[in-house]
Order: structure tokens, then C-alpha cells, then sequence
């Protein structure tokens, strides 16, 4: 027996769906081109891309200055959403923020951007391979030595700090088979790192000492040993409750309901062999229930990235740093270690948030009186210059209806001359904004 | 007595707005400014809220009715209590907010980050403990009878997991399976459908313990930050769009989840906009003022956001339940004397300010507000020169109707459980139940799972 495959028609809907799901939505023509190559091509163009190409012009600050991202502040979210925006391997990237959210890491608690920045590329190095190493290289990741506390638990001091993440929220799940005795002892098994404090440049030289390693014996899930950190990760890999949590927390990235009893078997089973990533996420991302089942919010990130996507536009200016924050998502700042609550990504403040997003995406293209001669004055044909200039994305019959509603009492209001002209304008601003604002929007 | 007369006639202008806009007042055209800001005295808050109903009657005709009648009924039902929320994110050390300064325990357990023994001010109500240095503006409102102490509040079986206990606490159970929240669910069963003020998250993202099934409610950075400007977009054309955004809002979900929370997140944003309109800065005036000095610091969000709520309370928009977190970060797992200080300093200046804008403005005798982390942390120092995750917690209630009395006792350090930690003489399930019970007049039984197994402590006086 094997995973289930979708096996119904993979046309336009289908490969938007996908593009939205495993990457950052569209650019202009992305859709129809993925569409012809059939679900298995579709999903190996993705999981098994070629190498990267940054498409369209290159990152720049408010007056065209390159970005320095180790260094300036808000630079680090505009170098990411650059990547996001350009990138020919969108899964890749899409994986890379995956685990940033698992293993999530702020650079306020790290304090240097350069070093969120090696842990990024960590992420992405391995964002599509084994999942072991991935555990193995965050466990002594700098960022997270610092994040979690890692350089300060040593053999004389023990601090718990990292030991408890690591099976709560990176490989077990929160009361899946661990005590506080195991969090203590894990603890005593991933003593030993160091780094050194270096005025003007911060932490150095991060490094495994074993004077500050405790090599007693320890006791974690009933076995004893002389465990190190490498231990202390083997032992979570190899835990009953891991490679369930794996698959959940991984499928959940893609498909908003869990997946069915038989489905999660047989990928913890494909999954536990050899602990691979990129088999798991080519069996969800061919799974029925992806094409067939209930949608999903667009992450704040990928619904910036998208629009800059579809409009082929490049970063051009810091605005998408701070309006990250009032989206919800600011890169590199996640709230918390547990990553952001993808479940609640909108309400009346973060709506707001995305409408500014979506206000600066079309802010030069943002039409006036200039143009408003060539712009039709017919409500439907308003309309669909407002679907068009977004790369034609699928609405609900009813969204398009209310949009059309919504420019036909506009341009009713049209009482004078100048109205006449102007209000198609100010009509056509204003439904480009309605567009990518509608809940089919804001959803795949 | 003048309270009561002048909410009477607070109700009636705006009833009566709302009745004659209906028979056809001379329409208040778009654009046109509207009366900007608190800081004003009381008449002035009763004109503008009814002015908000006229503007809104005469600025479209397209609006739902029901935002007018949503207005009328929530002032009509008189101002309400109100309860704010306020989170120690990251479970906040107890043993140095009321720190046991002769214990000498106390020393041997914290032999770096014991508190000297004359630091801070002496606690009243137990002569073991002082207040934290930084907590100075609390032991102030102590003083006054204003702040009800819970030296040991949390529960049986501690989780010391920051997701799990902060979990229980939000949904006002321990258990990992509830999706709502504890005061989510007092407004789906108090709450009307018509009204997201009446849960307000004041953080740019949604407090969980807000989490309502049905019921709206809102998350705002402040309430005179809410627009939606658009570029070239502007005049009727604009007015259109806004209500637009409602109609989005309108389109049936279909039974998708996603879909469901698209639409609600565009129907309730069109709805509050509304409701905030008159705190939308005009002509370079300000929103809002204050009649007190907040504190003013690098991270000023959280004593902005308490002066902004003050403000809507003082304009009687109809707030019911409140949260956001307090500044500071309390896991203090490393390097804890001086992140500790920092952020329970900025928290209890904001909150006697707080207090202060409420008194000024009339409004003490209605407000009630809870401080509450996750857990306390461990007993014993870590290396590091922190603390680690650790068990029962402190609280407070503060308002001019706390009961100012301590609601269990400070555990001691004789004591500690298996793990080390402070072991709970309170528990929060219990405080919630008197909360909802005895200050929002909500059947507690309904709301807090098991709620009838918990003793009720008193919560106000």
C-alpha cells in the first residue's frame, strides 16, 4: 500500500493551488506553465528543481542603495522577502521558512543579524534533506546556542532551556512520552558549548569544550549512558513519538485538516527509514486531499512575496520590513520559540496590516488622472483590469459579483463632468486593492 | 449620582440621534470632521458619541443598519464593568516580585540574584516578603487598597512547558484541547454579534483568550491607528470601497474554515472601523489625549496602548474584556536582575498611570484589572545567573474595587515540590470563576470547566 495520489484533472486551479501552497504564488504565466506538465511533473519541478536563479531586478533601499542585511535594521526581512520574490526554487525557499517557524529563532533574543542570517542558510541548505542533520547542525547553530541558551548549559550550571524545546516543540511534542527528570537529563547531555564575548563584533568562536561537558551518567527515556549532545539528539530521533510528530507538524504546513489514520502510517514509515524530507513533502504535495480539500490562509510572508511575484517587482523599499510587523509575520522575529500560530493569521489588526501590504505592492502603479481616459467606465470592465493587473488569479463567482457591485455604485456617484473621468481612476485604485483584500484572495 | 444622570443622557442622545437620523436628518456629508479626540470633558465625550451615530447615519446610506442599533443598544445597556487582561509573557519570577528578604533560604537558594535585604519596599500584608524595587508603583496602589496580591496562584500537576501552561491558563482550564478562550467564551455567551469592541486584543495580533466560537471581537495597535488609506483613492469613491469591504465580508463562506476566517477578519475590520472613526487624528489634532503622564520609554507601546484604552472607555465605546501583554520579557533563563527590572518597572509605572487616567476621568469604580504569567520559575538559581522554568506564580488585581485583601498565602521556600518549585496556594480556575461570577455577573459554571470544584476567592470589595 502506498500514500494516495490526486488522480483528477491538474489544470489552472490545481497548479494555482500548488504554486500558493509550496511556494509564493504565481508570476505572470507560472500557472499555465505548470499546469502543462502534469501533477508528477508539476510537483518534481518543485521538489527537485535546478540550480537557483534570481529573477527580476536586484534588492535596493528607499534610494536604490544595495541592502546590507547583516548589519541595517529591517534589512534582514528585505533580503529574505528578495529571495522569496525571485527565487526559481519557490519550495525550497517555502521549506526554508518552514523551519524557521519549527526551529524558530529571533534575532531579538540572538542580538546579530549576521548570525540569523548562517542559520537561514542552514535552513535552506538542508531544507529539502535529512532531517536528522538538520537536527543535529540547529542543535550547535549559533543563532540557537544563543537563542536557546545553549552556551550557558554547562556541566556546572545546567540550564534547561534548550533541552526542553528540543523535545517539545522540534522532534516529540508537548507530554508525548518525556518527564521533567528526562527534560534535566537531556539537559546534562547537551552541556559543553562555549562561545567567547568579543567587544564590537559580539559572540565568537562558538565551539564543544569538554571541560564544561558533564560525562556522567545520565537517564533519558529509561536508557542510560554517558550521553553527549549528539546522543541527546539521537534519542529524540529514535523515540516512538518522533517521526509521528514529524509527519503532523510537517503536513500541516500544506493541508489544513490532519491527515486520515492510514495516510500518517504510511508516512512515518516512508519517513522513519531514513528520516529524508523531500520524500514526505512529495507525497503530501501530490496527496488528493491538497487539491481537493478545505483552503488555507496565505501566510503574511508569502502573500508580500506573491504580490511582489506577480508584478514582477523587485525591493525597492524598506516599507515591507515594518509592514511586516503590523501583517504578522516580520522575518527573523518570530513571536516565541513555538513559531507563529498559523491558525489565526487574520483579524481586524492584521487585516488592516495586509491592506497597507497590498496599498505599497501597487503603489507605483497606482493610477491618476493621467490615465483615467484610457481606463474603462463600464463597472465589469473595471473589474477585470483590477484581476488582470494581479496576474489574473481565480475568484468565486460571488467575490467578482460584489466587486462589480461595489464599482457600479461607484461610478454611479458620478454626478458631474469631472466625476465621470475621475472616478474610474479612483474606482480602478480602489478594486485592485479589493482584489487581493477578498477572502479567495487572501486564501489558496 | 451625577454618574447616573449623566449616563442617562449619554443613552439618550444617542437613542435619539439614531431616531431622527432615521427620519431623515440633513445628511453629514463625507469628509466633513468629525469631533476628534478625549481628553475632553464629559459633555464632550456625550456630543461625540452621539455624533458618531449621526455621522455614520448620514455618511452612507449603505451601511448595515444594524451598526446604529448596535451603538444605541450597547450604550443604552449603561456602562458596563470592564476587565483587563494584562500578560507577564514568559512566566515571570514570583520569588523576586515579593521576594522573602530575612528568609534565609532564600539566600542559599539565590546566592547571585537574591534581592538585598532592604531593597525595595516592605509588603503590608506579610512580613516575610518585599516588593521588588521596580514594582515601587504597585506597592503605591497596595497602599491605597487597590491591588489584591496572589503570592502563589497556579495549579495542581504544574506543566512547566511555556505553551502548555500559558494554554491553560488562556482557555481557564488544563486542558490542551479547548480552542476558545476563557473570556472568549464569556463573550459568546454575554457578547452580541454586532459588536467586536467588546473583546479587545490590544496587541497587533489576536489574544488567544479572547478566541470566541461565535461572537466578534478585535485586535487593535490603538484606536486612533485604524484607517484604511488607499493612494488615489479618496471622496465617495473611498466611502464605497470601505463599505465594500464589508460586502467581502458578507460573502458566505461555504463551510471553508479559511474562507470563514477571511471574511470575518474583512467584516469585523469594516465594523470597527466604524466604531473607531471618532479617534481618527484630523488636521494634525491627535486621536486622543490623556489627563495623566504615561510613562515615556524607547518600548512605549504598552503605556500608549493603556492610555488609548482609557480613552475609548472615556468615549463609551462599548469595551467589555481586554488583553495584551505587558513589556518586558520574563523567561529569564539567563542574565535576569536587569531584563527583570526593566520590565516590571515600565509595567507598574503604566499601570498606576492607568489607574490615575481611569480616576481622573471618572471611571475606577469600573474597571478591573488582572497581571498574570504562565508560572513562576524555579526556586533555585541556575548558572547562568537566571532562573529556570518553575511552578505557581504571582498575580494581581488592581482597581478601585479590588478587595486589596491577599487571596492565598505566600507559599514559603520550606515547602518546594519534587521539581523544586513553589508549590500553588491559589488556583487560577477559582479566580477566573469569582471573576466572572463576582465582577462581570457571568455564571462561571458555563464558562470555566469544572468550575463548581474550585473556591471561589474574593476578588472585589
Amino acid at each position: 500500500m502506498s500514500v494516495a495520489v490526486y488522480t483528477g484533472p491538474f489544470g489552472h486551479r490545481q497548479a494555482e493551488r500548488l504554486l500558493w501552497r509550496a511556494g509564493f504564488g504565481p508570476r505572470q504565466g507560472e500557472v499555465d506553465a505548470l499546469a502543462k506538465l502534469g501533477l508528477d511533473g508539476a510537483v518534481r519541478s518543485l521538489t527537485r528543481p535546478g540550480p537557483e536563479k534570481l529573477v527580476g531586478p536586484k534588492p535596493g533601499d528607499d534610494k536604490g542603495r544595495p541592502i546590507a542585511p547583516g548589519d541595517a535594521w529591517g534589512h534582514d526581512h528585505l533580503w529574505w522577502l528578495d529571495r522569496m520574490a525571485r527565487t526559481s526554487r519557490p519550495l525550497v525557499e517555502r521549506m526554508t521558512l518552514v523551519w524557521h517557524d519549527w526551529f524558530a529563532t529571533s534575532v531579538d533574543g540572538v542580538g546579530s543579524q549576521k548570525l540569523m542570517l548562517d542559520q537561514n542558510r542552514l535552513l535552506r541548505r538542508l531544507a529539502l534533506g535529512s532531517f536528522a542533520t538538520m537536527v543535529r547542525e540547529v542543535t550547535r547553530d549559533p543563532a540557537m546556542l544563543l537563542w536557546l541558551s545553549g552556551t550557558e548549559n554547562s556541566k556546572s550550571s545546567p540550564n534547561e532551556n534548550y533541552a526542553r524545546e528540543l523535545m517539545e516543540l522540534f522532534t516529540l511534542g508537548a507530554g508525548r512520552g518525556y518527564t521533567e527528570r528526562d527534560v534535566r537529563e537531556q539537559a546534562r547531555a547537551l552541556t559543553g558549548f562555549a562561545s567567547d564575548w568579543r567587544r564590537g563584533a559580539g559572540s565568537v568562536n562558538f565551539r564543544f569544550e569538554r571541560d564544561r561537558h558533564d560525562s556522567g551518567m545520565k537517564r533519558v527515556f529509561g536508557a542510560s549512558g554517558r550521553f553527549d549532545w549528539e546522543d541527546s539528539v539521537q534519542l529524540c530521533l529514535r523515540h516512538p513519538s518522533h517521526a509521528s510528530f514529524f509527519v503532523e507538524k510537517l503536513w500541516g504546513y500544506f493541508v489544513p485538516s490532519a491527515p486520515d489514520p492510514a495516510t500518517r502510517r504510511l508516512l512515518e514509515r516512508m519517513y522513519r527509514s531514513d528520516f529524508q524530507i523531500r520524500p514526505v513533502v512529495e507525497a503530501i504535495l501530490r496527496h488528493p486531499v491538497l487539491y481537493t480539500g478545505p483552503r488555507m490562509v496565505k501566510p503574511p510572508a508569502v502573500f508580500n512575496a506573491g504580490l511582489l511575484r506577480a508584478r514582477g517587482r523587485g525591493i525597492d523599499t524598506l516599507a515591507w520590513a515594518w509592514l511586516s510587523g503590523e501583517s504578522g509575520q516580520r522575518l527573523f522575529r518570530p513571536p516565541n520559540v513555538s513559531g507563529w500560530d498559523d491558525e489565526r493569521w487574520l483579524d481586524t489588526a492584521t487585516f488592516r496590516g495586509r491592506w497597507q501590504v497590498a496599498n505599497y505592492a501597487s503603489r507605483p502603479y497606482s493610477l491618476t488622472d493621467k490615465q483615467a481616459a484610457s481606463l474603462p467606465s463600464e463597472p465589469k470592465a473595471l473589474v477585470a483590469e483590477a484581476i488582470a493587473f494581479w496576474g489574473s488569479p481565480t475568484l468565486r463567482p460571488e467575490t467578482r459579483a460584489a466587486l462589480v457591485a461595489f464599482a457600479r455604485r461607484a461610478m454611479a456617484d458620478a454626478d458631474a463632468k469631472w466625476k465621470r473621468t475621475s472616478y474610474r481612476f479612483l474606482t480602478a485604485n480602489a478594486l485592485r486593492q479589493l482584489v487581493v483584500m477578498s477572502p479567495d484572495y487572501q486564501t489558496s | 449620582m451625577a454618574r447616573c444622570c449623566s449616563d442617562f443622557s449619554r443613552t439618550e442622545l444617542v437613542r435619539r440621534a439614531a431616531v431622527e437620523a432615521g427620519r431623515g436628518l440633513p445628511a453629514i456629508e463625507p469628509g466633513m470632521p468629525m469631533p476628534a479626540g478625549t481628553g475632553l470633558d464629559r459633555r464632550s465625550f456625550l456630543a461625540r458619541t452621539a455624533g458618531l451615530a449621526l455621522a455614520v447615519y448620514g455618511g452612507s446610506s449603505l451601511l448595515p443598519r444594524a451598526l446604529e442599533e448596535g451603538i444605541a443598544a450597547a450604550a443604552a445597556a449603561g456602562p458596563q464593568r470592564v476587565l483587563v487582561s494584562v500578560f507577564l509573557d514568559g512566566g515571570a519570577d514570583s520569588l523576586s516580585m515579593l521576594f522573602p528578604s530575612g528568609d534565609p533560604l532564600y539566600r542559599r537558594l539565590r546566592p547571585r540574584l537574591a534581592l538585598p535585604a532592604s531593597a525595595g519596599r516592605p509588603f503590608a500584608e506579610d512580613e516575610r516578603l518585599r516588593w521588588h524595587p521596580s514594582l515601587g508603583s504597585l506597592a503605591t496602589l497596595h497602599g491605597e487598597g487597590k491591588v489584591t496580591v496572589l503570592p502563589g496562584v497556579g495549579y495542581a500537576g504544574p506543566d512547566q512547558s511555556h505553551f502548555t501552561s500559558r494554554h491553560f491558563w488562556e482557555v481557564g482550564a488544563t486542558s490542551e484541547q479547548l480552542r476558545t478562550g476563557w473570556l472568549g467564551r464569556y463573550l459568546d455567551r454575554a457578547g452580541s454579534a454586532d459588536n467586536p469592541l467588546q473583546g479587545l486584543s490590544l496587541e497587533s495580533r489576536l489574544q488567544p483568550a479572547l478566541a470566541t466560537a461565535k461572537m466578534p471581537v478585535a485586535s487593535i495597535d490603538g484606536p486612533d491607528r485604524y484607517d484604511f488609506w488607499t493612494r488615489n483613492v479618496w471622496g465617495e469613491v473611498e466611502t464605497r470601497m470601505l463599505d465594500a469591504i464589508g460586502s467581502l465580508g458578507a460573502i458566505p463562506a461555504g463551510g471553508d474554515p479559511a474562507l470563514a476566517q477571511a471574511t470575518g477578519a474583512a467584516r469585523q475590520a469594516a465594523r470597527l472601523r466604524e466604531q473607531l472613526r471618532p479617534f481618527t487624528p484630523q488636521d494634525d489634532k491627535p486621536g486622543f489625549t490623556s489627563p495623566v503622564a504615561y510613562p515615556t520609554s524607547e518600548d512605549d507601546e504598552f503605556p500608549r496602548r493603556l492610555a488609548g484604552l482609557a480613552a475609548m472607555l472615556g468615549a463609551g465605546l462599548p469595551v467589555r474584556v481586554v488583553a495584551l501583554n505587558a513589556p518586558g520579557m520574563y523567561d529569564t533563563h539567563d542574565d535576569q536582575p536587569q531584563e527583570l527590572a526593566n520590565g516590571l518597572e515600565l509595567t507598574a509605572d503604566s499601570l498606576l498611570a492607568f489607574q490615575r487616567d481611569l480616576e481622573a476621568r471618572g471611571l475606577s469604580e469600573r474597571v478591573l484589572v488582572h497581571v498574570w504569567s504562565e508560572f513562576g520559575r524555579r526556586a533555585k538559581e541556575n548558572g547562568s545567573n537566571g532562573t529556570d522554568h518553575g511552578a505557581a506564580g504571582t498575580g494581581f488585581l488592581i482597581g478601585a474595587r479590588a478587595s486589596g485583601t491577599m487571596i492565598g498565602e505566600f507559599p514559603g521556600l520550606a515547602s518546594l515540590d519534587r521539581d523544586g518549585n513553589l508549590r500553588a496556594t491559589s488556583d487560577f480556575r477559582g479566580l477566573y470563576s469569582a471573576l466572572l461570577e463576582d465582577w462581570l455577573g457571568a455564571d462561571a459554571e458555563a464558562i470555566i470547566p469544572g468550575a463548581r470544584s474550585f473556591a471561589r476567592p474574593r476578588v472585589v470589595k
